[in-house]
C-alpha cells in the first residue's frame, strides 16, 4: 500500500534554504545517524537540554533525525536555579513551540540547603547543582541513554570522549578503559543500570555550531548577540548585572556596555565580552579573529587543568 | 495547503544524483570534507609533540591554551619549547606518565582545507585505542624516531592502517634533530618503509625528515638544517591529500529504525553506506530477498530527487514489505553477498584475545547478530609473513577468521566498501567490543568439483582482476571460480607453501 501522505505535505517550505556545504553536511549527517542509533538500541534515552547554542543545534538536529515523526524522547533540563533569565523564557517558548516532552529538574537537596555560588563557592556549587542533580534526574528517569551536545574541541578531556560514552551504575566515566570504537559501528551493549552518554556533535567546532546555526536559521537565546548591558567586573570576568540576587562587594560598580556571550550557564559563574556583534554575521567574523577559546569565561573550567576530566569522572555531562 | 515552489522544482529536476544544485562556497576551506588523518607508530616517537606542533603553527592554540600550556610545561627540555604533546594527552593520567592512553580529535584548518586529527597512542597494550583512530582516517602518518628506525610496534600500525583502508602514508622520520640530521639515516629508514609498505600493498608513501619539537618539515621548512631535503612539508602533503573517494559499489542502506508517526505512513530510516538512489529505482532488502520500488527519499528539508552516499535519509517504498532494523536496503543490480559463513580480517583488542569456537555478538552497520569466528591464519609482524594458525588470536594480534552465522548475514568485501564490509565482535559476558574487522570474501561455495579437472590459480593486482571480472565471459561463469581478496605478502606466501608441496 503506498503512502497516503500527500507530497507538499512532506516538504517543510519554513526549512528549505540555502544548501548545507559538504563540510557543515557530513556533520549533519553523522549527528542524524547517531541519533537514530541511539533512539533505536535504547529503551529509555533523553535528551540533555541546556539551553544554549550547542543545546540548540542538538534540537534542531533530533527534529531533523526523526522527521517526519516527533522527537521520541523527552528534553532534561538540570537547572541549578541560577539561569539567565532569558534562558528560561527562551527555553519555554521552544517546549511549547515544537511541541516537545520535557522535564525539568533542580536538585531538592541543594534548593533545601540553599546552596549558591555565592556562598559554596563555583566548585562545590557545579558539583551538588549540575553533577549530583543530573545524576538524580537520570535515575529517577530510569533513562538508558542521554544525548549531551559536548563537542571535542571544547577541552582536552573531552577531545578524548568517545561518540558512545559508557557509564556505570554510578554514572563514572572511566576514562582509561573506554571501549574502542570504530567506524561508525557503536556497541550499545549495556547491562541493567549502566548507561551510556552520547554526543552527536562530537566532532563540531564553535565555528561550524555557528556556521551552521546561520544557514538553518536555529533560533537562539538573544544574550549571544551584543547589546547594551548591565554588568559588573568580577574576578577578572564581566558578570551581567540583571538579576537582584546579584549583591555588589565593595568596591564593585555597576557598568553599561556592549557585551554579549559565547556560552551561557549560570549567570554568576558565565563571562561576558565586550563585542558589537549584533548579528550571527558579526558573531562569526569575531570568531574568526578571536584569539581565546570560549571556555575562558566560565569558572568551572579554570579551577585548574584537568578540572573537568575530574568532574567527568564523578558524572557531570 | 502549501504548494511550495521549491518542492516542484525539486520535482522536475530528475535524472541526477547531486541533490542540491551548485553554489558559491563560502570560504575555500568549506569546499570540501574534512580530511581524517591520523598520527601513528611506536611509544614516544613524538606523535602527539607533531600534532601539537601542527596545531600550534597553524595558530589553532588560542591564548587561554597557550598560556596553560606553558604553565604546564615547565622546563621539559633544553630547546626551551613548551611540551607540545600536553596540547593532546589530555588525562591526567597521560600527564602523569608522560603517554598517550586514548586517542584525542582535534580539529584545525589552514587556508586550503579542514583537518580532523585522531592522535594515537604508541603503546602496545593501548592498540585498541589506535584501531579506533585509524577505523574512520583517510590518510596516516606513521613516526619513526630516526635514532631507532622501525620497530616492531611500528609496523603493527603500519599493518592496521593498511588493513582498515588507509592507502596514503606519510613516513615522519622524527627526532631528525637528534642524529644530526644526516641524510644518509633519512634514506637508509626510508628504504625499510619502502619495503615493508610493498608487502602491505601500500603505493602512495611520502617520507619527511622532521623535527616534530623544532617544528622542521611540519608547517614551515627545515632548509635550514637540512639544505639537501627538497621535498614538501607535512602540511603541504595534507593539504593535497584525498578524502576517501566514493565507494565503487551499488546502492546500500542499512535500516536504523521504522519510522510510523500515522498510520499511512511507513519510513526506512538510516544512512546510504555507498552508492545511490532515486524515486522509481528498483531495490531489493536483505536479508529476505524482498523486491520493492522507491517511491520517495524524505528529509526535513526537502522531498529529494536523489540521496547519495553518506546522506541521512527516510526511505519510502511503494509496497508494503516486511522491514525491520538491521535489514539492508540495495540495488537490485548490484547486491552485495548473502550467506552464512564468510572471511575477514581480524584485530584483537582486549587481553582474552579471540577464542575459537566461542560465541560473540557481531555488529555491523545496524544489524547485530551471533557468529563464531575461528581464527585460521596470523600475521607475523616480526617478517610479515602470515602463517596457518588456529587456536587463540591473542590480543593486538592480526589474523584471518572464520565467521560462522547461524543466520545469513550481508556484507560486502571491506576493500570495495568501508561500511557494508567493516564490523566489530562484542563479547556477550562483558559486552565489550573485542575485536574490529574487514570482511575479505564469502567463503567458498564452490564445491562439487571434479576432483581430476585442471584448476588455475592466479595471483593479480587488484584492479587487474576487478577488470577481469567485469568482464561479460567472467560473470557468466563466475560461479565456477573461486575468489580471495589479500595483501602481496599473503599471496607469495601461499604461492610459497604451495611449491614447497609438491
Ligand atoms: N629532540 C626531539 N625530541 C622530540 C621530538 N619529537 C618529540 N620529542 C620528544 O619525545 C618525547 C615523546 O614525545 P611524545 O610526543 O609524547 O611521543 P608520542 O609518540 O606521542 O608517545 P605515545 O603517544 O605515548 O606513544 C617528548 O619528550 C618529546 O619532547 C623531536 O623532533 N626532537
Ligand atoms: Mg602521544
Amino acid at each position: 500500500m503506498p503512502s497516503t501522505l500527500p507530497e507538499t505535505e512532506l516538504h517543510n517550505p519554513q526549512t528549505a534554504k540555502t544548501p548545507l556545504d559538504p563540510h557543515l553536511k557530513a556533520l549533519e549527517n553523522e549527528a542524524i545517524h547517531i541519533f537514530r542509533e541511539v533512539a533505536a538500541e535504547f529503551d529509555k534515552p533523553v535528551m540533555l537540554y541546556s539551553v544554549g547554542k550547542d543545546s540548540s543545534v542538538l534540537l534542531h538536529l533530533a527534529r531533523k533525525a526523526f522527521y517526519p515523526g516527533r522527537v521520541p524522547f523527552p528534553l532534561l533540563h538540570v537547572n541549578t536555579g541560577w539561569k539567565f533569565a532569558e534562558m528560561i523564557a527562551f527555553r519555554n517558548d521552544i517546549v511549547k513551540k515544537y511541541d516537545l516532552d520535557f522535564i525539568e529538574h533542580i536538585n531538592p537537596r541543594g534548593k533545601a540547603e540553599n546552596v549558591t555560588p555565592f556562598t559554596h563557592g563555583s566548585a562545590l556549587f557545579t558539583d551538588i547543582m549540575k553533577t549530583e542533580g543530573l545524576r538524580q534526574a537520570l535515575d529517577a528517569g530510569g533513562f538508558d541513554a542521554a544525548f549531551g551536545g559536548a563537542r571535542r574541541d571544547e577541552e582536552a578531556s573531552r577531545a578524548k570522549e568517545r561518540i558512545y560514552s559508557f557509564r556505570t551504575p554510578e554514572h563514572r566515566w572511566d576514562p582509561r578503559a573506554q571501549r574502542p570504537e570504530l567506524w561508525n559501528v557503536y556497541n550499545g551493549m549495556i547491562r541493567k543500570g549502566e548507561s551510556v552518554r552520547a554526543f552527536p556533535l562530537s566532532n563540531w567546532t564553535e565555528v561550524d555550531i555557528w556556521r551552521y546555526i546561520q544557514v538553518e536559521d536555529i533560533p537562539l537565546v538573544p544574550l549571544y548577540y551584543a547589546k547594551e548591558r548591565p554588568y559588573i567586573e568580577r574576578d577578572g570576568m564581566m558578570i551581567l548585572a540583571e538579576d537582584p540576587r546579584l549583591e555588589l562587594l565593595p568596591g564593585e560598580t555597576i557598568q553599561h556596555g556592549s557585551i554579549r556571550f559565547r556560552t551561557l550557564g549560570d549567570f554568576p559563574l558565565t563571562g561576558a565580552i565586550p563585542s558589537q556583534a549584533t548579528n550571527l554575521e558579526e558573531v562569526i567574523a569575531e570568531l574568526e579573529i578571536a584569539t581565546v577559546s570560549e571556555r575562558q569565561g566560565r569558572a568551572i573550567d579554570r579551577d585548574q587543568s584537568g578540572s573537568m576530566e575530574k568532574k567527568k569522572r564523578e558524572g557531570y555531562f | 495547503m502549501t504548494v511550495s515552489a521549491t518542492a516542484q522544482a525539486t520535482e522536475v529536476t530528475t535524472g541526477t544524483v547531486t541533490a542540491f544544485p551548485a553554489v558559491e562556497p563560502t570560504r575555500a576551506v568549506r569546499d570540501t570534507r574534512p580530511l581524517r588523518l591520523i598520527t601513528c607508530g611506536s611509544v614516544d616517537d613524538g606523535k602527539s609533540t607533531l600534532i601539537g606542533r601542527l596545531l600550534w603553527d597553524t595558530k589553532a592554540v588560542k591564548e587561554d591554551q597557550a598560556a596553560t600550556l606553558r604553565r604546564d610545561s615547565g622546563k621539559q627540555n633544553d630547546l626551551g619549547l613548551p611540551d607540545f604533546a600536553l596540547l593532546l594527552d589530555g588525562l591526567q593520567a597521560e600527564r602523569e606518565q608522560g603517554i598517550t592512553i586514548d586517542v584525542a580529535y582535534r580539529y584545525f584548518a589552514t587556508d586550503k582545507r579542514s583537518f580532523i586529527v585522531a592522535d594515537t597512542p604508541g603503546h602496545e597494550q593501548y592498540t585498541r585505542n589506535m584501531a579506533t583512530g585509524a577505523s574512520t582516517a583517510d590518510l596516516a602518518v606513521l613516526l619513526v624516531d630516526a635514532r631507532t628506525g622501525l620497530l616492531e610496534q611500528t609496523r603493527r600500525h603500519a599493518t592496521i592502517a593498511s588493513l582498515m583502508g588507509i592507502k596514503q602514508f606519510v613516513l615522519a622520520v622524527n627526532k631528525f634533530d637528534l642524529v644530526g640530521y644526516d641524510r644518509a639515516r633519512f634514506e637508509q629508514i626510508t628504504h625499510e618503509f619502502r619495503e615493508l609498505a610493498i608487502s602491505l600493498g601500500v603505493r602512495q608513501i611520502t617520507a619527511i625528515p622532521m623535527s616534530a619539537l623544532k617544528g622542521e618539515n611540519v608547517v614551515y621548512d627545515g632548509k635550514a638544517s637540512m639544505p639537501w631535503y627538497e621535498g614538501q612539508t607535512l602540511v603541504e602533503v595534507l593539504e593535497l591529500a584525498t578524502v576517501r573517494s566514493a565507494q565503487t559499489v551499488g546502492f546500500r542502506l542499512p535500516v536504523q529504525r521504522v519510522s510510523r508517526p500515522g498510520e499511512s505512513f511507513r519510513g526506512y530510516q538510516g544512512t546510504v553506506a555507498g552508492g545511490s538512489v532515486k524515486p522509481g529505482d528498483s531495490v531489493v532488502i536483505l536479508p529476505s530477498g524482498m523486491v520493492a520500488n522507491v517511491t520517495k527519499i524524505i528529509t526535513f528539508d526537502l522531498v529529494r530527487n536523489a540521496a547519495v552516499s553518506g546522506d541521512a535519509i527516510t526511505l519510502v517504498l511503494d509496497r508494503q514489505v516486511d522491514v525491520s532494523r538491521g535489514d539492508m536496503i540495495v540495488s537490485l543490480e548490484s547486491q552485495p553477498q548473502v550467506g552464512l559463513d564468510f572471511e575477514a580480517h581480524l584485530v584483537a583488542l582486549q587481553s582474552e584475545g579471540i577464542q575459537p569456537g566461542r560465541r560473540y555478538w557481531l555488529k555491523s552497520g545496524s544489524r547485530r547478530q551471533r557468529v563464531t569466528a575461528n581464527p585460521f591464519s596470523q600475521l607475523d609482524l616480526k617478517t610479515g609473513n602470515w602463517h596457518q594458525r588456529t587456536g587463540v588470536l591473542a590480543m593486538n594480534g592480526i589474523g584471518k577468521v572464520h565467521l560462522s552465522f547461524d543466520e545469513n548475514a550481508v556484507f560486502d568485501a571491506y576493500e570495495h566498501n568501508r561500511t557494508t564490509g567493516a564490523f566489530i565482535l562484542i563479547d556477550p559476558d562483558t559486552n565489550n567490543t573485542v575485536a574490529g574487522g574487514m570482511i575479505t570474501a564469502k567463503r567458498s561455495s564452490v564445491t562439487g568439483l571434479r576432483s581430476d579437472e585442471t584448476r588455475v590459480v592466479l595471483s593479480l593486482p587488484a584492479d587487474l582482476a576487478d577488470q577481469l571480472m567485469a568482464t561479460e565471459l567472467f560473470s557468466r561463469r563466475r560461479d565456477e571460480t573461486d575468489l580471495l581478496r589479500m595483501t602481496a605478502s599473503e599471496a607469495s606466501q601461499i604461492f610459497e607453501d604451495a611449491a614447497g608441496g609438491i
